[in-house]
């Protein structure tokens, strides 16, 4: 189970400290983030039922996962009845090893792929280049982040990290038959890259994909999109390879109605995506000869046992989580150390990697429970509740190692807070203390860890009583 | 009505001028004010930060100190979110149903300030009376945790002389997040600097919210800047009288 392009990166405050030193890349999220905030709260509005569909995704997706095995061996039937091939990939090193074996024996030294998280989280181009595969992005953000020697930082717009004139100057520099001249006009950019793409998608001969649902009933494989660059990898090619998460299974064609309603309107703010491409194994004289399905477990499974922790199965990946969330808004999504940034990353990530790392053990805590995600999930994922859960992981994980500082001071901080009598005593002891604050009644430094917070606030001097005492001596004692 | 006060740790040591203003405030208004004595902390810094073992006697405690009283009212909404929306999971897991029978029990009768006015006593009109612009913070915990809507802006629409003036961007988080304030210490500061430049914007003379730990961190930054905004719990407002 492992995600190798993100291994050894620093915890998460480390990591965030340098995006908020980057006052250009705070621009460019603010900007985008509260633009698609705005359309997507406009586009959630139209639908009266909207709490309903999202109640019936979540009760859809819960039904499926309490059922993963029956719906996972029917997909597999139908798919291979209708002339596909499928895979089964325990994890990610699994799952690359059987795309390169597949790709050598269509005879192929190159993919063009589809926009996909789910191989990205297998490092699949990194795994493939390795055995002298190159793959081509086909997304145009995912292009620009290929390009760019770059890491995605949004599960749906990779570069939201990039203004147009950080890409003009990308595609400059990186693209081999960039036209001179070129500007950092949208439509000039766009325009760039579909000459750029298009031979790539007319001489392929493998595409290879992910997918945002899997029908069980029918063995189809569904992927959405906004651009067609998909649908052209998902035709064009001779051999299609699909690597899918086995989260992404639906029983049938009634339940994808339902997502179908949930997804775009979530992601990109539109009330129906511009492209959504379906296929059902192979048909003769119609794209694809040859269909492989890699079915990829790499953690889920574990994810699954945990009865709070699996509600993040439920994600179809819409990233509204992550436009919503004041802390992805600032911090940006590297970050997060892994494909999944923002509130879902930080509650998935270290389900599927564990909790024993720097960045994993750190992700849990990158929130402050705001609960703006779970409010806008729409599979009623609530992620604050799975936050915390995730946190007491991670205290009981370091619960084997005797001196851990921070466990100390909470282990003191709880015998005190448990007993009124014991908080009182601490309460003078403050109010004692105030003297050394001087007569501001504000506090300008602390040491560590609190000076963390004296660094850009002021706290507040103890006052010459607490409440409990002021009561104790107007109101006459206990009652 | 007899109403037990649960002042909370963080205003109990720090900010007991709001503990001061709800006694007053609902004694002027006719009820009856206790304070248990034996009460402590909700556990709700052990819960968010993982510590969830330490956590149970704490919630143990609540239901001790406060398990005979019909109505119970703290000044801080996310103290009681954490009461009325994880003391009873807390015991569960523990493996206590004994004591998560009884916090679920206990759960619906903890209120904070507004929602205690509002939708329990039925009061708008408090008789307040505040001659400032005013604006409003609403809680991450008190508008999505407890939803307690619009309860404190009709509160504070019908305190005399004050001017409720809009605070741009209100629904989002100051940065607080109990310990995340230290872990993620540099977040923080950016999410309270776009709070405090939106205060500032507004115009309001005063700050208010329904969570001292919010105005802690929003008050610290402005005074910290030398701004000419003061912070005030609702409370406090509510209690000022001609």
């Amino acid at each position: 189970m492992s995600m190798p392009t993100y291994l050894g990166l620093p915890a998460f405050p480390e990591a965030a400290a340098t995006a908020l030193g980057n006052d250009q890349l705070r621009r460019n999220l603010a900007h985008a983030t509260t633009t698609i905030r705005i359309k997507r709260a406009a586009a959630v509005a139209e639908l009266a039922d909207w709490q309903q569909l999202r109640a019936a995704g979540k009760a859809i997706k819960d039904h499926t996962l309490a059922h993963l095995d029956t719906y996972l061996a029917r997909l597999e039937e139908r798919v291979t009845d209708a002339g596909g091939h499928v895979h089964w990939a325990r994890d990610a090193a699994e799952a690359n090893g059987i795309v390169a074996a597949l790709v050598r024996a269509a005879g192929a030294d190159s993919v063009v792929k589809v926009k996909s998280m789910t191989t990205q989280e297998t490092g699949l181009n990194e795994a493939l280049a390795a055995e002298h595969i190159t793959a081509l992005e086909t997304d145009l953000a995912e292009l620009i982040v290929q390009l760019g020697h770059d890491q995605p930082s949004h599960i749906l717009v990779p570069a939201i990290h990039r203004n147009r004139t950080e890409i003009r100057d990308i595609f400059l520099a990186e693209m081999a038959d960039v036209p001179s001249g070129l500007t950092d006009a949208p439509a000039e950019l766009a325009a760039a890259a579909r000459v750029h793409l298009r031979r790539a998608f007319l001489s392929a001969k493998v595409g290879v994909s992910g997918a945002n649902f899997a029908i069980a009933d029918t063995g189809t494989l569904v992927v959405v999109e906004s651009e067609g660059n998909g649908r052209m990898c998902l035709t064009l090619p001779e051999t299609l390879i699909s690597v899918v998460g086995i989260e992404k299974v639906l029983p049938s064609w009634r339940d994808l109605e339902v997502f179908l309603a949930l997804l775009p309107r979530s992601s990109t703010a539109e009330r129906m995506n511009p492209y959504t491409s379906t296929w059902t194994g192979v048909r003769p004289g119609d794209g694809p000869r040859d269909f492989h399905l890699v079915l990829l477990d790499n953690g889920r499974t574990d994810a699954l046992a945990d009865t709070i922790g699996r509600q993040a199965l439920r994600c179809i990946r819409c990233s509204a989580c992550l436009n919503v969330c004041p802390v992805y808004e600032r911090v940006g999504g590297h970050a997060y150390g892994s494909p999944y940034p923002g509130p879902i990353g930080a509650i998935i990530t270290p389900q599927l990697r564990g909790v024993t790392s720097p960045i994993d053990a750190s992700l849990p805590y990158a929130s402050t429970l705001c609960g703006a995600c779970y409010e806008v999930c729409p599979v009623a994922i609530n992620i604050p509740e799975a936050l915390v859960h995730l946190r007491g992981e991670v205290v009981d994980a370091q619960r084997s190692s005797p001196l851990h500082a921070e466990r100390i001071v909470m282990g003191l901080a709880a015998w005190v807070l448990r007993s009124g009598r014991r908080l009182g005593l601490a309460q003078r002891a403050a109010s004692a203390s105030r003297v050394l604050v001087g007569r501001s009644g504000r506090i300008r430094r602390l040491p560590p860890p609190l000076s963390a917070w004296t660094k850009t606030r002021d706290a507040p001097a103890p006052p010459p009583e607490s409440f409990r005492a002021w009561w104790a001596r107007t109101h006459g004692g206990t009652q | 009505m007899r109403i037990a006060l649960f002042i909370t740790c963080l205003t109990d040591t720090l900010f007991p001028d709001t503990g001061k203003a709800i006694t007053s405030l609902l004694e002027r208004l006719g009820h009856e004010v206790v304070f248990p004595a034996g009460q402590a902390c909700c556990g709700q810094m052990h819960f968010n930060s993982g510590y969830r073992r330490e956590t149970v006697p704490m919630v143990r405690g609540f239901a001790r100190t406060f398990g005979g009283f019909d109505a119970i009212v703290t000044p801080s909404a996310s103290c009681a979110a954490m009461v009325r929306e994880y003391h009873p999971a807390v015991a569960a897991e523990a493996g206590d149903a004994g004591l998560a029978r009884e916090a679920a029990e206990i759960a619906p009768r903890v209120h904070e300030v507004s929602g205690l006015l509002v939708n329990v006593l039925g009061m708008v009109d408090v008789g307040a009376y505040f001659p400032y612009r005013v604006a409003y913070h609403p809680s991450c915990h008190s508008l999505r945790l407890l939803r307690v809507g619009d309860a404190p802006l009709r509160l504070l629409r019908a305190v005399r002389g004050l001017d409720l003036v809009d605070l741009p961007g209100a629904e989002q988080c100051c940065g607080f997040g109990g310990t995340f304030a230290i872990k993620n210490a540099g977040t923080s500061a950016a999410m309270c600097a776009d709070k405090v430049a939106a205060v500032r914007g507004s115009g309001a003379q005063v700050l208010c919210s329904s969570d001292n730990s919010c105005l802690m961190n929003i008050g610290g930054t402005l005074t910290r800047q030398r701004a000419d905004v003061t912070v005030r719990h609702l409370a406090e407002i509510l209690a000022s009288a001609p």
